[in-house]
């Protein structure tokens, strides 16, 4: 059986489809067959961040449809050949996806890979409870700011009422935080929540704290997901959390700030 | 300037806007929380009194009933009721 596994947030602009691509190629990396479902239906981007946007001829929504066959619309990963994605569509239809359609297209897919990714939309509409319907775990992709830990714990609160594990009485969606964009240096001159303190509210466990990068947006503009930037703190931040996934306890990294020297603390700078 | 930044920042360290973040989210969070989960004053009565209806007829243990209201979102509220029934033969 594959496991399903949600990348969602509630708030926007968190990370969620950078985490979604990261973790997605991590994943190959290690030989597994992964494929990345995009469910943001009307303004697709995972295509982007992966860098194959000019090989999409179909979509999730034709295989729906039935205007594609799933062979037809999976993107193979030009770099990890055991990675697929599946983009979403750019037209904008809310009505396309339904519980019905979504899971016969996860069975079908279930039989081919070992993981299934569901990049989820922002907000708490349709296409988001549909990213998660289905999900055996969940990567709340959260920021160290109020109001994307207040909207990550409503998502929580979906996530134990509104999936099909809630609805079948089944085990629970297995919950993980994934704190991202996490400023150290902020943290310890007490202008940012700390990862303990977001653990507290949420108490959900740790997957990973990805720190701010400038990586990030360079791997997003040449299309070459983070990890693949390994010498980077936060591709190795995102290799800590595949490692973690895949059952292994990796120490945290990237939770203190550099110190500076004494000349630079007395002189500036 | 550095310096003296360095001496007094130790002392400002009481209030620091993180950890009014912190206070502020905790208690919208609970808050939320706490709505979510929120059932009806008269859910417990209301079991007790069905459990008693229902023992009038055949014996039945307190944890044989369960009963939720679920809000279907808008107006659609609905009321769960899940009994179950012991084998007679097979009491347990």
């Amino acid at each position: 059986m594959a496991r399903i596994i949600v990348v969602t947030s509630g708030k926007g602009g968190v990370g969620k489809t950078t985490s979604s691509a990261a973790i997605g190629i991590g994943l190959a990396l290690k030989g597994h067959k992964v494929v990345l479902i995009d469910f943001d239906i009307g303004l697709r981007n995972l295509d982007l961040i992966m860098g194959c946007e000019r090989r999409v001829v179909y979509d999730f929504v034709n295989v729906i449809n039935g205007e594609a066959t799933l062979n037809q619309a999976l993107i193979k990963d030009k770099r990890v050949s055991s990675l697929s994605i599946l983009p979403a569509s750019q037209t904008r239809d809310k009505d396309a996806l339904n519980k019905e359609n979504v899971g016969r297209v996860l069975e079908d897919l279930g039989k081919r890979f070992d993981y299934i990714i569901c990049d989820s939309p922002a907000g708490i509409e349709a296409g988001a409870m549909m990213a998660l319907y289905y999900a055996d775990e969940a990567i709340v992709t959260t920021n160290p700011e109020v109001s994307s830990v207040r909207d990550s714990d409503r998502i929580l609160g979906m996530l134990a009422s509104r999936s099909r594990r809630a609805e079948l009485g089944l085990e629970p969606i297995k919950e993980h935080l994934l704190l991202t964009r996490y400023s150290p240096k902020r943290v310890e001159e007490g202008e940012m929540l700390s990862v303990e303190d977001v653990e507290d509210i949420l108490a959900i466990p740790l997957l990973g704290v990805i720190p701010e990068s400038q990586a990030v947006l360079k791997a997003s503009n040449a299309g070459e997901p983070v990890i693949l930037d390994v010498e980077s703190d936060a591709g190795k931040a995102y290799q800590d959390v595949i490692d973690r996934l895949l059952g292994e306890t990796v120490e945290f990294r990237f939770l203190v700030a550099e110190k500076k020297g004494i000349l630079s603390r007395l002189f500036g700078g | 300037m550095a310096l003296l930044d360095y001496f007094l920042r130790k002392k400002e360290k009481q209030v620091t806007t993180a950890s009014k973040a912190k206070e502020r989210l905790q208690i919208i969070v609970a808050h939320e929380r706490n709505n979510r989960n929120k059932q009806p004053d008269y859910l417990p009565q209301l079991t007790e009194d069905i459990l008693n209806v229902l023992r009038k007829y055949v014996q039945i243990s307190d944890k044989s009933l369960s009963i939720n209201l679920d809000n279907k979102g808008g107006e659609l509220n609905v009321l769960e009721l899940n009994i179950e029934l012991q084998d007679e033969n097979n009491p347990d």
